[in-house]
């Protein structure tokens, strides 16, 4: 057994702990992080980044195999394409390599020791881990929680085999014939759409009236649309009730359904880390089934953070980030909370949703002055020339003042808008900030700048 | 012939109303374009409304205290255009003349100020920003707090809560200028602890300090001091001090101290008030035939006052001998209550730290206290050259209850006089 000790202790090396890593490095704290894998948790290892390469190499393979029909539009003609998904995985495990590696380097920089292993925690000041080397036990002075959190296994649907959680999902080395998606979240939906391009048959069952449930039904539509273009089949108000013999069952108003599928990927959501690694023996006060923070990331014991997914809903890379900053500068004695109005939140489905802010909904439920102005893309030119039309962008604001409460938008590659969205709400921009700014022509942001000018009744180009 | 109307102009971004402080003309009164009519007072200044026309003022739409919405009339004036009415909202910077010089008492415009383009708005008196204990609260309850990241950043390091802060910009965001505005009233921006959140420990005031605490703020509330500070020449008795010093054998070493206190012991011949004790319950003061002399000691729990008894009958060794074996007994916890008692006059020295005066407070029930202030070489007048000489002050205070000005100037005569010819402390009579 050997001892250490440290100023700061950061348990998981995942998009929240190794920035805040890397800023109690920066503030000349003595920090160690924890981590049993590589460095950059689920988004970087199993999540986020390799979904996006999935993702892309679908498009890709789809664009040429639309091509081979004979049909396209643009005149291209081309023999059908094959796809060798082994070698697709290569490259995608390349890019996921040079990432870890990067923030390897980075917490070097910052002066960060990093210890590989599985840690328990012993009380709010120590931790044990057990490495390679054996056991070795760990005291500090602040410790960061960074668990982060795992997908949810359905009891009849036990991960293994052909049941397959994101993970297996986006490592898998042939494309399915048939693949079954439980769960039409944001995950459940890009992977099935990657895989519905790559040639696989997908069903997706879904237990409540609508895919996306926690957005409006707008917001979705084209999504369901193109899914429907691309053959892929949508039960809604369906439970998965088993897997036999290549076929999924699931329960519906109308009778079972039987569903053949080679493969069954259960995305029906993420729980935090908790139980694994001790953090339930801390005692901490909790907030449903997670950790309960303050503004400051604080847990209900002294000197003891928590940022990331183990502190709740949205389980986002970029909120856990925003945490492990403040969680660092707090521990640094900077005056630092979380004061942010808005947490972008992107599904990298077709056509891409970015939701910032408000939904109308919501605003309409807590101000009586909450208006929409929505412009569509296809009175965009450059959404034209990209052959791609279907969906729009929709600014939730107040009608007095023209305060910006949340703005979202539908399109093929609407996601680069996250940042415009959440700066507009950030810097508490109205719809005349938006309106008269100049955006470039001919781009898709041009629809922002419109709607908003909608919104102020002095559309241009509509 | 036309009648021109006069309309309240927006005078400042966000101001959907302003009060009337002032109406500068009445009906009938000839107005010439660009002369002062009113002035209206909005949250944040008082502007100064000017005519856009020449000619009589035929209608007046506020009075003094009314509060109107922009853009509602305001004074109606028949000119000599040919023209038929028309309606202005007072000067359009379009259209604006340059104003006449500005009286004196009108304050710049500032940079912040949206009134800058318009020449026809004088800025003349900026009230300061509502941030706390206003009548109105700077938003509704439960309203968003409306600043972009650098605001809030700025904010959050100089330690303001932005929820208390008014918000000037567009839908009642808190801009830069907001912030300026309240540094600017503030003074400056708050100093934040640089070691992180500020804590504070909790010391209980117990023992000794607690008797130091409670007799300091009686003798301090009780007795009206009088200090009085003279510079004394202590050229000799340094050089008869080391020369006792030489000669000591195995007698103690010599301080100024002891010498001091011998020189007290022998003012006490010509100035016998000083040394005494007030029972000033009972209206009465005790003289002593006896000199005890209490010595001011540092000890680690705090100030102690250790009683030399007897000091008229001990010589300097005998006095420095007995003033170290006392301090040592304060500060090793053994003084017996007899040697913490009874002091008729009290020394209060810190050596080298003993600055160039103090305002010591008296001891209670005694009438006086002698501080005794840093010796340094400084160059003396001695009628023809400046010389060298070792020099120190002394500082006394003096219970103004018992002890006149006079004598205690007689007092601090005496001890001079004593200090500089030291011969004298020797003499009988």
């Amino acid at each position: 057994m050997t001892d250490l000790s440290c100023k700061v202790l950061v348990l998981g090396a995942g998009p929240g702990g190794y920035v805040c890593a890397i800023r109690a490095g920066q503030a000349g704290l003595d920090t160690i992080i924890v981590e049993k894998a590589a460095p950059g948790g689920t988004c970087l290892n199993v999540g986020c980044i390799p979904s996006k390469a999935l993702i892309h190499a679908a498009e890709q393979f789809h664009a040429v195999a639309e091509a081979a029909t004979g049909n396209s539009a643009l005149g291209i003609t081309t023999a059908s394409p094959k796809i060798d998904l082994s070698k697709t995985m290569g490259w995608k495990d390349g890019i996921v390599r040079q990432l870890t590696g990067g923030v390897g380097g980075l917490l070097r920089k910052a002066g960060v020791r990093k210890i590989e292993g599985e840690a328990r925690i012993l009380d709010g000041k120590t931790i044990e881990v057990r490495t390679a080397e054996g056991l070795s036990r760990i005291s500090c002075e602040s410790l960061v929680i960074a668990t982060g959190s795992v997908p949810i296994e359905v009891p009849s649907l036990p991960f293994g085999s052909n049941i397959l959680s994101s993970t297996e999902a986006l490592s898998l080395q042939q494309v399915p014939e048939t693949l079954a998606i439980v769960g039409g979240g944001y995950i459940g939906l890009e992977i099935g759409t990657a895989y519905a391009k790559l040639g696989a048959k997908v069903t997706i069952v879904e237990a409540k009236a609508q895919i996306l449930p926690q957005y409006d039904a707008e917001l979705s539509k084209p999504v369901l649309a193109r899914l429907k273009a691309l053959g892929v089949e949508v039960h809604l108000n369906a439970q998965a009730a088993g897997y036999e013999n290549g076929v999924l069952r699931a329960k519906t108003a109308v009778g079972e359904l039987k569903i053949a599928a080679r493969k069954v990927l259960v995305t029906v959501g993420r729980r935090p880390v908790i139980a694994e690694c001790g953090v339930a023996d801390l005692g901490l006060d909790m907030q449903g089934r997670y950790i309960k923070i303050n503004g400051k990331c604080q847990t209900s014991m002294r000197g003891v953070y928590a940022i990331g997914d183990v502190t709740g809903e949205p389980m986002l890379a970029h909120r856990a980030m925003a945490q492990g900053e403040i969680a660092a500068a707090v521990i640094a004695g900077e005056a630092a909370n979380w004061d942010k109005r808005a947490i972008p939140a992107v599904c990298f489905t077709d056509p891409e949703i970015v939701v910032v802010g408000q939904l109308p909904e919501e605003a309409r439920a807590v101000n009586a002055e909450a208006a929409v102005a929505t412009y569509p893309l296809r009175a965009n030119g450059r959404a034209m020339t990209l052959e791609r039309t279907d969906g729009f962008v929709r600014i939730v604001h107040e009608k007095a003042s023209g305060l910006v409460l949340g703005i979202q938008a539908v399109g093929a590659g609407v996601s680069e808008f996250a940042g415009e969205f959440a700066l507009a709400l950030e810097m508490c921009a109205t719809l005349t900030d938006i309106a008269a700014t100049i955006h470039a022509h001919p781009t898709l942001g041009e629809t922002v700048q419109e709607a908003a000018l909608a919104g102020l009744s002095k559309a241009l180009h509509a | 012939m036309g009648i021109k109307t006069i309309r309240l102009p927006d005078v400042g971004e966000g101001v959907t109303e302003a009060e009337v402080t002032e109406i500068l003309v009445k009906p009938g009164d000839l107005v010439r374009e660009d002369d002062p009519i009113a002035a209206v007072m909005t949250d944040k200044a008082t502007v100064e409304i000017t005519s856009a026309y020449s000619g009589k003022v035929i209608w007046i739409g506020g009075e003094v205290g009314k509060t109107l919405a922009i853009g509602s009339d305001l004074i109606r004036i028949e000119d000599e255009s040919a023209g038929g009415d028309d309606t202005v909202p007072s000067l359009t910077p379009a259209e604006a003349q340059p104003a006449p010089a500005s009286t004196p008492s009108m304050a710049a415009q500032t940079e912040s100020c949206p009134l800058k383009a318009s020449p026809s708005l004088k800025v003349v008196e900026t009230r300061p920003n509502a941030i706390t204990a206003t009548a109105t609260p700077p938003r509704a309850e439960g309203a968003a707090v409306l600043a972009s990241p650098a605001v809030r950043a700025r904010a959050k390091e100089a330690g303001i809560d932005l929820r208390q802060v008014v918000g000037s910009g567009p839908a009642g965001r808190i801009t830069h200028a907001d912030l300026d505005h309240l540094f600017h009233n503030a003074g400056q921006a708050l100093p934040r602890n640089p070691s992180g959140p500020e804590t504070v420990e909790t010391v209980k005031v117990v023992g000794l300090r607690r008797m130091i605490a409670k007799r300091m703020s009686e003798a301090n509330a009780t007795i009206p001091h009088i200090t009085v500070v003279e510079e004394v020449d202590v050229t000799e008795i340094e050089a008869l001090r080391v020369k006792l010093n030489e000669a000591r054998g195995d007698k103690p070493k010599l301080t100024i101290l002891p010498l001091i206190a011998a020189a007290l012991v022998k003012a006490k011949e010509s100035c016998p008030k000083i040394f005494a004790r007030y029972d000033d319950d009972a209206e009465e003061v005790h003289y002593s035939n006896a000199v005890h002399i209490g010595i001011a000691t540092m000890t680690e729990a705090g100030l102690m006052v250790p009683v030399v008894r007897n000091a008229q009958a001990l010589s300097p060794y005998q006095l420095a001998g007995e003033i170290t074996r006392l301090s040592e007994a304060c500060r090793e916890g053994k003084a017996k209550r007899e040697e913490l008692s009874g002091s008729t006059i009290t020394i209060t020295s810190l050596g080298p730290l003993g600055a160039i005066a103090t305002t010591p407070i008296i001891n209670k029930p005694e009438v006086a206290i002698l501080g005794v202030n840093r010796m340094a070489v400084r160059p003396s007048w001695n009628g023809s050259a400046f010389v060298p000489r070792t020099m120190m002050n002394i500082s006394a205070s003096f219970d103004h209850r018992i002890i006149d000005g006079w004598d205690a100037a007689v007092f601090v005569q005496r001890m001079k006089t004593l200090l500089e010819t030291p011969a004298l402390i020797f003499m009988k009579d």
